[in-house]
Formats: structure tokens, sequence, C-alpha cells
């Protein structure tokens, strides 16, 4: 009988410690796919930086570094300059890529830099409880904008990928969700892609992945999914951002 | 011609052996490339741009090397990081205030246990400060510098051709012990010219980090980390590393002393501050003031033996440093009342010269009536 189904050989057989209804494990699911379907196993290289997915080393079956909060790019910097063979992948969340870390973030796509960024943006600090992030919705309540976040004190969710799509070494930027099996293909389809940009030598990839986190955002894990595409894509919409790949010279 | 700066054309081939005139942040960066160094990441700060400029010149277009200007000293020092984590030697440079921003990246390289070499040279602080020469960072370098509970080793030279020895042992200790390695140099040295024999080449094979990640060919794969949820985990990470800094404190301490076999009064001194105070001891000693110097060329390890050796027969001690007394401290730890210490030190970027410090200690020679030897 033919086998439709398995355990990808690039995930460790260790169970999720993720919340109920999390993004996590479903993106870590579909990078040990990735890494399976494009023999990447041997020559990937991630960089987890603090957050709930820091434990990804535990579950990712490839050389794992782990790195401090935000510095994720500078440290895939320095291993992809030292080791230009390997597949240098960060792994970061929204309060790691799109605050501390934004210099870090912006610099290295606008050098080019050939790696490629998962970036999960799920509007909140997950790991330290549920604090507001750069990327917290307008109205949204978190821990630390208890009244919901209000343009005038505490400013507007900003959008990473757009802004990262301005720098010429950015190559593609693509916009997914994780929140319905449609979207859950899809996002497998651009971690390909971004990938074989950086297979191929053509520069910074980022895929930013809107991701559930029904724990902090006092949801159940449906009522999550449908936030998603109800709200958060309307701030975060869906889609390739940026892709010059198919060019030799970036716009 | 692309544009280089003079002082690199000054460097002509890596086959001689003739000495050379060169800035001590060019020859820091030449000793380090002999040494081996295939990375380099660094920001601009003043006093020590030469040697990023150096390594720019000499390392962004070698085969196998990288060189980065990161965009702060913060993605430097996580550049190094990650160069280490892939096995490569790997270096950066930086003044005071860039130093304390590195300080996050340092703790990092110490608790994963990865080698990298980290130059300061170091200006007046504190805060923004000023540009000139000072060694206000001693207790920052020497007390690992970041959070949490680690050393780095400290190299203090005193001179531009120690300056490129000393870097050549970073490099060397750094991956002897698995560990980030300080040379605290200052503004002056960085600045200064003077010859310089490199008595180093390039080794051929670099030593195999077992533990870099490179992909997992043939092998399981690997994680380089140290956070975990598990503190009974964290607390033998930390016996294991206070356990290799023992190892050190016996094998690695050096330090030099000059004129100290029949001194009265010794001056205790390290890096530039101890070159003034030579000046100082040989005019004192033309007088018949029996001074002399004990200069540690490793600030941690402390060499705290060889002054307790000599307080068994020295009872005045002076301890003189560009800053308010830090490694001071260090010596009062050593002495443990044994002997008496006096302090002077000129902090925020004044150098003083000899006659100053000549007039410092030979005021407190005849204060204590020590003897003057008869000619």
């Amino acid at each position: 009988m033919r086998k439709v189904f398995t355990r990808p050989r690039s995930l460790k057989k260790v169970a999720f410690h993720y919340c109920p209804g999390c993004g996590h494990s479903i993106v870590h699911r579909l990078l040990a796919e990735v890494f399976d379907e494009m023999d990447l196993q041997d020559k990937a290289i991630g960089i987890p930086p603090p957050g709930c997915s820091v434990f990804a080393y535990h579950y990712l079956d490839v050389d794992m570094a782990e790195s401090a909060h935000g510095r994720g790019a500078a440290v895939a910097t320095g291993i992809k300059r030292a080791c230009p063979e390997a597949i240098v992948f960060t792994y970061q969340g929204d309060g790691d890529l799109a605050a501390i870390g934004t210099a870090e973030t912006i610099h290295a796509a606008n050098r080019g830099e050939n790696f490629t960024a998962i970036f999960i943006n799920n509007a909140v600090y997950g790991m330290t409880g549920g604090q507001m992030a750069p990327t917290t919705l307008l109205s949204q309540k978190t821990t630390t904008s208890p009244f919901g976040r209000e343009a005038a004190i505490e400013g507007y969710p900003i959008r990473m990928s757009e802004i990262l799509a301005l720098v010429k070494g950015s190559v593609y930027i693509e916009r997914t969700a994780v929140n319905s099996p449609a979207n859950i293909r899809k996002t497998k389809k651009a971690i390909k892609k971004a990938f074989q940009t950086q297979i191929d030598g053509l520069g910074f990839s980022l895929v930013e992945i809107l991701s559930p986190c029904p724990t902090n955002w006092k949801m159940e894990p449906v009522e999550a999914w449908q936030w998603i595409d109800k709200v958060m894509s309307k701030e975060f919409p869906l889609g390739v951002i940026k892709d010059t790949t198919g060019r030799k010279d970036a716009d | 011609m692309p544009y280089v700066q003079w002082y690199a054309l000054r460097w002509r081939s890596r086959c001689t052996v003739a000495k050379e005139l060169m800035y001590g942040n060019a020859a820091c960066g030449e000793a380090a490339i002999r040494a081996g160094c295939q990375c380099y990441f660094g920001y601009p700060i003043t006093p020590q741009n030469e040697l990023t400029e150096y390594m720019a010149a000499h390392l962004s277009r070698r085969k196998g090397c990288a060189f980065v200007q990161a965009e702060s000293e913060v993605a430097a020092i996580n550049m190094v990081y990650g160069a280490s984590v892939a096995g490569a030697r790997v270096m950066t440079s930086s003044s005071s205030p860039g130093i304390s921003l590195k300080q996050e990246g340092i703790s990092y390289l110490a608790a994963c246990q990865l080698p990298a070499v980290i130059v300061n040279m170091s200006r007046g602080g504190p805060g923004l400060g000023s540009i000139a020469a000072a060694q206000s960072d001693y207790f920052q370098a020497t007390r690992g510098g970041g959070h949490g509970d680690y050393r780095t080793i400290v190299l203090a030279p005193s001179s531009v051709q120690e300056l490129a020895d000393l870097t050549h042992r970073a490099f060397d200790l750094a991956d002897k012990y698995l560990m980030p390695v300080i040379i605290l140099g200052d503004g002056m040295l960085g600045q200064m010219m003077e010859p310089v024999e490199f008595h180093h080449e390039a080794p051929d094979v670099l030593p195999v980090r077992e533990r870099a990640l490179r992909g997992a060919k043939g092998r399981p794969s690997r994680i380089i980390k140290t956070f975990t949820s598990k503190p009974a985990e964290l607390e033998e990470i930390n016996w294991s590393l206070h356990r290799r800094y023992q190892l050190i404190k016996k094998t690695e301490t050096s330090f030099e002393t000059y004129r100290t076999d029949d001194a009265e009064l010794v001056i205790v001194s390290f890096g530039i501050a101890a070159r003034i105070a030579k000046g100082a001891i040989n005019t004192a000693r033309a007088s018949g003031l029996k001074i002399g110097l004990l200069r540690p060329i490793t600030l941690w390890p402390f060499p705290s033996e060889a002054l307790e050796t000599l307080a068994q027969r020295v009872n005045q001690f002076l301890v003189f440093e560009m800053n308010m007394g830090q490694m001071l401290e260090d010596v009062q730890l050593a002495l443990c009342g044994k002997g008496e210490i006096a302090f002077y030190g000129r902090p925020g970027g004044v150098i003083p010269t000899p006659s100053e410090i000549l007039r410092v200690a030979s005021r407190l020679y005849y204060q204590k009536g020590l003897r003057i030897e008869k000619r």
C-alpha cells in the first residue's frame, strides 16, 4: 500500500510543547517537509532567537544555534559569510524581527544577505505572556495595552514586510497565513520559493506568516483562525509583496 | 588606485620578517590575519578605526574570508557569534562605548563556549566620554562585562610589538579554551607608531572545531545553545565554565617584572600606564631610588601569586592606572593587607608624563623613608 502521509525525516520524534491551536507547530512541520523535499537537511543551519520558538531546535532535526533576542539576522550573516555553502534560515517572531531586531533585519536585507527569514507574526509577545508587539492591531487588547492599542498613545502596527520590500537587497518577500488548509499549502509553497531564492544565491528572502496565538488572544483555536481572516489579514494583506527572483537586477 | 589608507599600504609582504613602522591598530589587524583570522565584523568608533580600515583593505576581498561593516556594535558582535558558530577564526574591535554594546554578544559567546577575539582600544568614560586613551574599562573587561557568571581572558599589551604578539596569542587561547578573549588596549596604543616584527605566519590548518555547525552532513544534527528550562542543567554549565576558568588561572597567567629584584617600592601598572611608569622608574633609579614594576599582561587571570611573592620582600606598592582605581581592587585582594598600597590615577583620557609619575613615586619613597642606594 502506498504511504501518503508520514512524519518528515527532518522533524525529530518529539511532541511539540506549543499551546493548542498555535501556529508554530504547523510552520515547523512545513519547514521539515521542505527540508526533506529540497534535500536540505544536511545543509541547513537554523537560528531560533528567544520567543516561544526558541525550542525549535528540539524539533527540527538540522543544525541550530540559538541567538540573542532580535539578533537573528546578524547571526545568520555571520554564519552565511563564514560558511556560504550552508543553507541558513532564521525563525523569528514579531517582537524579535519587528521591534528589537529591526536594525539587524533591515540592514541584512539591504546588504542582500543570502539567507531566509521565517517571520512569525502573531501580533503579540507570546512567550512572555501576551504583551503588546509592534504588530499588535489597533484596539487589540494585550497585557501592556489593556485598554486596546490606541494610535495616539501606542502607535500603529508596523508592516515589516512592506518596509523590507523597499530595500534593494531583498529579493523575495511573501506574506501568508496558517489558518486554513489552503493557506497552509500556500505557506509551504512560499517557504520553498524562499529557500530556492537562497539556493540560487539571489539574496535576502523572507516569508511572513500570520500565525494564531489563541492563548494570548484569549480565543478558542477556531475563533483565532477566523480572526486572522476577518481582522488580522486586513491590516497585513496576504500575498507576494516583492519578487525580483526572475530579474537579475533588483529594482 | 582603489581607496586604501596609506598606513595599509605600509604593509608589504607577509613573508618578510623585517621591522615595519606601523600604527598599533594596523599591527593588530596584520597580526590577526597572520593568525588565520578569516572573518572580521566592525563598526566605526574612534580610536580604533584604523583597525577596521586595515581589515577592510586586507580581508574583504581575500578568498574564504569575510569583512562586514555592521550597522551597529551589537550587530557586529552577533555576526562574530555566527561566524564562530560556523567554526571560523573571527575578530571584532571597538572602543569603550562600543564595547558596552557588545557585552550582550560576549555573554552569549561565553555561554555557548565559542571562541572569538574582541579588541578594545579603550577611551575615556563614562558615557560618550572622550576619544583620548584611558584604562577605565578594567572592571568591565575583567569581571565578565555582560550578564551572567562568566569570565573572559583579558590581555593588556603595552607596546605595538606586544599588541601584535598578544593578538596572535589571543586567537590560540580562544580556540584552546573555547571562549572570548579580550585585548584591552587603549587609544594611545592603537594610534601610535612603533617598529613591529611579525614572528608568526598564518597557520596552514586552523584548529578543527568539533562543535562547529556547517550542516549535518554525515553526522547527527547539533545544537549550540544555553537556554534551558532546567536550572540544574544551567548550574552544570556554570560549573564546567568555572572549572575551565580555574585551569586558565593555573596555566595562562602572565606578567612582567622590571627591576624588582632589589626594589623597595613596586609600581603595579598595566598597558600604556606601565610604559609610562617604566620611564619614571629609569629616572628614579638614576638617583638611587630602588623602584621596580610589576606589569600584569593577563588582567584576567590576574597575577595574584606574583604579587604575593613580591610582598614577602617588598612592603610598599604604588598602583598607577589611567582610571580612578580599578585594578587597585585586584591588588588589594591579592595582597590581603600584606603590604602598604598607595594609588595614583588619572581618569578621563588624561595621559600623565613619566615625570609626573616620578614625582608621585619619589614623594612616596621619601615619605616612607625607604632606603636610597648609595652611589
